[in-house]
């Protein structure tokens, strides 16, 4: 049972309170607070007792999304709950963030008096919600040009339009009497998160990846959709179809409303997507990688001087051609006390700096087209420089964002909508792997 | 957060708000009135505009109404006289067309949390449970849980309402149901348990689902057959998509089947995965509580995650807390096969940026070198040469303890310190350099020579435990190199006797002389222990427990918090659990639990009389034994010694004889009275009748108090006859 809900931002701000069961006061969000801020690192916060009350506590969007009972719930369901509850805020405002919040928190309040009631969770579906939430959301999003850029001229349909900008997706999902409303679109997005430990002689060491298929849907009502798979996707390690270059995962789970019944013989999931986000599919993959890591470095580190510190990075991107990585960055550890640093990079688009609290240097690169090698050179500093401080020099980490990529190879073949609909929607498909986390030892 | 000139903007909220001008603009009036829900959301006190937004609350608006009813219920606590101002609008609205206008007042009717409210919602909830539109019903359904939270003795409950809800589980969509089964707990188990499974488990949403999952935790099934019954009907959740349902479901499976550790070990494989799944989620909350269970699952199945090992290596950008669970599950993982892979992964974080980590890295791997110390010997060398105060003196620690649990290491650990050149700056490091240096100075040789040093520079050192650590270990080095350090000894016992002013110092420092004063051969009886300990290893190495250990506790916050909360049925509030009668049928009986009693600060005798007049006679029982013939002072020695205070209790043979005790366990407060009846009264026997009070209650504590108190009883009867 829940006792209260509240949301704080990171200075403490009272965003949203609500109080179920008028156990407790409101002090509580300071004595949260308090505590909170207090934590040194290595204390879990997830969990905190506070006079006989607990608070669970998860962190989005950089807002802290608290729940307090007296009684011993499970945390999986109370956390679960949460971070529902700021994906429901996010589809119902747009964006999450502190600014979203405050503007809409009618609405918010709105949600939680539906979801929860006496401290007990009621719905958390779109579907049952929809009908009782009357308020519209406030979008924050600031009018922006670039919204115009994918307007023809002459209004004709241009090659642009063919791609749906990043930020399509992030808007309102009732905004149905606004004038964006008429766009029925469907968004099927293909997450995969990648994380993959190599060697110091580049030899995979571990590479899991954990991938999900997301349906943002902004169809008021929706009729059954088809999601076709590869054919040739196997699950488990036993299950391999044909020779081919079979596209494998070691398990996968499914949202309980999709429908199975032609999954096994033609890889097709049938869902009825309410509106806003959800998960129809997740699954996993483990101690493989079916392609070539995406990146590999070849790093050399010397001593130059006495109190000098060479550090030469390859980095080479192993996609194909016509795939880019963005927003690669590049993070290597070095000696303790190090001072300064001169650098070569190939390019001027990319950055790089050190920053000597995190004693790491810090490469960045916007954009990496795949096939190509890009090299830098750091010379860094270290006064009273000795021969084992190189030793601190790594494992190098690594994070970026692959689009149009998925590392599994797991493709939607198609979208059908069935032909009963009505009314013309759009449909997208997006690919995308992040990185969760990417480490090169040296 | 007190805001300044917080009563001008109520004041000013206030104009606006009676200004006929706005209530002519709707958008303008509602707008106020959300403004003024921030402000109290901000903590400012705008209970003055009570009367304002009662008037408001008079809308077609339902967004509007959303809020004002929102306001009402924060302050009608605050304001009970004003706020029965606002039911007269909220009865009409319990009548609207609307289905949405009714449950929403009907929901924030029963909100208002103010004494005498009951007389107000009874009527209009029973109207609720009658509704056809099952959002009305729902919320009716949960309204009488909240009136029976407001007035615990209403009278309006269990009867009447279990024909409705009799009625309603057999009709009704899953959501009204769900909240019956919230409010009436203590339903007859063979009717729940038809009521779970005739409406399908899976139509449910997923936290319906694991609600009534934990639900059939109190659940003891009849016979095995409908136990497996039970568990094949679930089966199909322990692959469920959300964590909180798997997580669940394998709770279930493992309490319910305790007396099948086959069963028990086959869901704990198939929801391996999903627990795996969860520890690499994407939010990292829900990682830190996979990783908890994870921990908890490996203390009897230690075997069940060595496959995954590679899952536990830590991200780079993870935050330290769930950095530090993984290492600790790494350490547990360890085999002949991966230790090499591990001890290389857990060696790059030893230079982490943040020491804490760092620290407990080098822990880890020091705990690894138990059994592996030839590996880790060279890893923790090769960070020596790193040359900074953090990590240097972790390994020194860790080398100490190594020593202390593994003695086949000690040569190479000496050699390792010997070659050392620079030492920890840190207390904890000191002290385990010294302790080292003391203890195996015989096989150190620059030994006394780095003591020297500490002992030139004691007059700079702030740390009395390093200076404690400094004497033993000076006076053990002592009698294995006398020649060395006699002299050295002699000056340290000088200062830290004269100069020292630490109390423990001094007085260590003055054992230390007249210890020395008696021999050497005296000394080293006393001073020199056993050098290790390897018996020691066996017990910190992990030992499976049984499953029955952590079930308890499993899917609960107390893993994710690190100690054990309170068990989850001690803290059912009142509201949860209507009949007790009927809750005995579905709870577990742990009476073989021990309870522990404690004295607490004494009670006056006043507060005992106040608290036994208010307080109801939970318990009343025959204690089958007469009162002991001992003195009055033996009696109540011999309560005290068992934790139980005696207040009072009527001299010598006085018939009836009583006598009024009390004690405390685990946050609630017993009271009982002991009451020996007039034996020449007919029917009346010689036996002690115990009746007993308690805030808050708490069955379980009161069948423990009983039991110890028959035992003392039974025990001075002895005695004495």
């Amino acid at each position: 049972m829940i006792s209260q809900i509240f949301i704080l931002s990171t200075k403490g701000d009272h965003l949203i309170y609500k109080d179920f069961r008028g156990e407790e006061s409101k002090d509580s969000i300071n004595g949260f607070y308090e505590m909170v801020t207090a934590l040194s690192g290595d204390q879990p916060p997830v969990v905190m007792s506070y006079k006989g009350l607990h608070f669970i506590h998860a962190r989005q969007g950089g807002l802290y999304w608290v729940a307090s009972t007296k009684t011993n719930p499970s945390p999986f369901t109370i956390i679960e709950f949460l971070n529902r509850l700021a994906a429901l805020t996010k589809d119902y405002c747009g964006s999450l963030s502190e600014k979203s919040v405050r503007m809409n928190f009618a609405l918010i309040y709105e949600l939680l008096d539906e979801m929860v009631d006496f401290g007990y969770i009621q719905t958390t579906s779109t579907d049952i919600l929809k009908n009782f939430i009357q308020t519209e959301a406030v979008s924050s999003k600031p009018f922006s040009l670039f919204d115009l850029s994918n307007v023809g001229l002459f209004g004709a349909e241009t090659q642009q339009s063919k791609v749906a900008p990043s930020v399509a997706a992030s808007r309102p999902i009732m905004s149905s009497r606004g004038e964006q409303g008429g766009k029925n679109e469907i968004f099927v997005d293909v997450i995969e998160r990648l994380s993959v430990v190599i060697g110091s002689k580049g030899v995979l060491m571990k590479a899991d990846i954990q991938g999900e298929i997301r349906i943002k849907c902004f169809l008021p009502t929706c009729s059954e959709m088809r999601i076709g798979l590869n054919e040739e996707l196997s699950i488990g390690k036993s299950q391999l179809k044909g020779y081919s270059s079979a596209v494998r995962v070691d398990e996968c789970r499914f949202h309980q409303a999709v429908k199975l019944d032609e999954f096994d013989t033609f890889r097709i999931l049938k869902v009825c997507p309410s509106q806003g986000e959800q998960t129809v599919m997740q699954y996993q993959l483990c101690d493989e990688l079916p392609c070539a890591p995406p990146f590999q470095l070849f790093p050399s580190v010397e001593k130059d001087y006495v109190n000098r510190v060479l550090i030469f990075l390859k980095l080479r991107c192993d996609l194909p051609p016509k795939s880019t990585a963005l927003n690669v960055s590049i993070t290597v550890p070095v000696p303790k006390g190090s001072t300064s640093m001169s650098q070569e990079l190939s390019s001027p688009d990319q950055t790089a700096e050190l920053q000597p609290k995190n004693k790491a240097l810090l490469w960045e690169i916007p954009r990496f087209p795949g096939g190509a090698q890009l090299s830098a050179l750091f010379k860094v500093d270290v006064p009273g420089l000795s021969s084992a401080s190189l030793l601190e020099v790594g494992p190098v980490s690594m994070s970026f964002e692959l689009p149009k990529q998925t590392c599994t190879g797991l493709q939607i073949r198609f979208l059908r909508l069935s032909p009963t609909q009505t009314g013309l929607s759009q449909r997208w498909v997006r690919y995308v792997t992040h990185s969760d986390s990417y480490t090169i030892r040296i | 957060m007190p805001y300044f000139g917080s009563e001008e903007t109520v004041k000013e909220l206030k104009r606006a708000l009676s200004n006929p001008n706005v209530h002519a603009d709707r958008l303008r009036y509602k707008n106020y009135i959300s403004k003024v829900i921030r402000y109290m959301t901000q903590g400012l006190d705008v209970s003055a505009l009570f009367m304002d937004m009662v008037k408001a609350s008079a809308t077609v608006d339902i967004a509007q109404k959303k809020l004002v009813y929102l306001y009402m219920c924060t302050y009608a606590s605050d304001k009970p006289d004003l706020a029965l101002l606002a039911i007269n609008t909220l009865r009409k609205d319990c009548a609207d067309p609307n289905p949405m206008v009714r449950g929403l007042a009907l929901r924030n009717m029963c909100n208002f949390r103010m004494p005498g409210m009951t007389e107000y919602i009874e009527q209009p909830i029973v109207a609720g449970l009658r509704d056809k539109a099952s959002y009305v019903r729902r919320v009716a359904v949960l309204g009488c849980a909240k009136m029976h939270s407001l007035q615990p003795n209403t009278d309006i409950g269990r009867a009447k309402y279990s024909v409705y809800l009799n009625y309603y589980t057999l009709r009704d969509p899953s959501l009204c149901v769900l909240n019956c089964f919230r409010l009436n707990t203590g339903l007859m188990s063979d009717f729940v348990f038809s009521c779970v499974f005739s409406f399908r488990m899976k139509d449910l949403d997923s936290w319906a689902q694991s609600e009534v999952l934990t639900f059939l935790l109190r659940y003891r099934p009849r016979s095995d057959d409908q136990l497996f019954d039970i568990l094949s009907l679930l089966d199909s959740f322990l692959q469920s998509a959300h964590a909180h349902v798997t997580v669940a479901t394998l709770r279930l499976f493992l309490q319910l089947a305790s007396a099948h550790p086959a069963v028990q070990a086959d869901a704990l494989l198939r929801t391996s995965a999903p627990l795996l799944a969860t520890c690499g989620a994407a939010s990292r909350e829900l990682r830190f509580a996979g990783l908890c269970h994870v921990q908890q699952v490996m203390r009897s199945q230690p075997g069940l995650f060595g496959t995954h090992y590679k899952r536990f290596f830590c991200g780079y950008s993870e935050p330290t807390y769930i950095k530090f669970r993984k290492m600790e599950i790494l350490v547990e993982l360890v085999n002949d096969e991966n230790v090499s892979l591990v001890l290389e992964e857990l060696r790059s974080y030893c230079t982490d940026v943040s020491p804490e980590l760092a620290q407990a890295a080098i822990a880890a791997i020091g705990r690894i070198a138990r059994t592996y110390s030839e590996k880790c010997l060279d890893i923790l060398t090769g960070l020596l040469a790193l040359k900074q105060d953090h990590i240097t003196s972790a390994v020194i620690q860790t080398f100490r303890d190594l020593v202390w649990f593994c003695p086949q290491s000690t040569a190479a650990v000496c050699q390792t310190v010997e070659a050392c050149v620079d030492s920890p700056q840190d207390s904890e490091g000191k002290q385990a350099l010294l302790w080292l240096l003391g203890e195996h100075g015989d096989q150190i040789s620059s030994a006394p020579y780095v003591m020297e040093g500490y002992i030139d520079g004691l007059k700079t050192e702030l740390s009395s435990a390093v200076k404690m650590e400094l004497l033993t270990a000076s006076v053990k080095m002592f009698l294995c190199r006398p020649a060395e350090t006699q002299d050295m000894l002699g000056r340290l016992l000088h200062y830290c006797i004269e100069e020292e002013s630490d109390v423990c110092v001094r007085d260590r420092a003055l054992l230390c002389y007249r210890l020395l004063q008696r021999g050497v051969e005296e000394t080293r009886k006393v001073v020199t222990g056993p050098k290790s300990d390897p018996s020691m290893s066996v017990l910190t190495g992990r030992q499976e427990e049984p499953i029955s250990q952590w079930t308890a506790t499993f899917n609960t916050l107390g893993p994710l918090s690190g100690r054990d909360l309170c068990p989850q049925t001690a803290v059912i509030s009142a509201a949860d659990q209507p009949s007790s009668s009927a809750e005995k049928e579905l709870l577990p009986d742990d009476t073989d639990e021990e309870i522990s009693l404690s004295l607490g600060s004494p009670l006056s005798h006043e507060t005992f009389e106040k608290m036994w007049l208010d307080l109801e006679i939970l318990h009343r029982q025959t204690l089958g034994s007469p009162r002991p013939r001992t003195a009055p002072d033996t009696l109540q020695a011999a309560l005290q010694l068992v934790k139980i205070q005696t207040l009072a209790f009527t001299p010598g043979d006085t018939v009836p004889w009583k006598a009024y005790i009390y004690t405390r366990s685990t946050g609630t407060l017993i009271l009982a009275e002991l009451l020996q009846g007039d034996q020449q009264a007919p029917g009346s026997d010689e036996s002690l009748v115990v009746s007993v009070k308690q805030q808050p209650v708490n069955q379980h504590a009161i069948r423990g108090f009983v039991s110890i108190l028959k035992s003392v009883l039974q025990t001075l009867n002895v005695d004495s006859s």
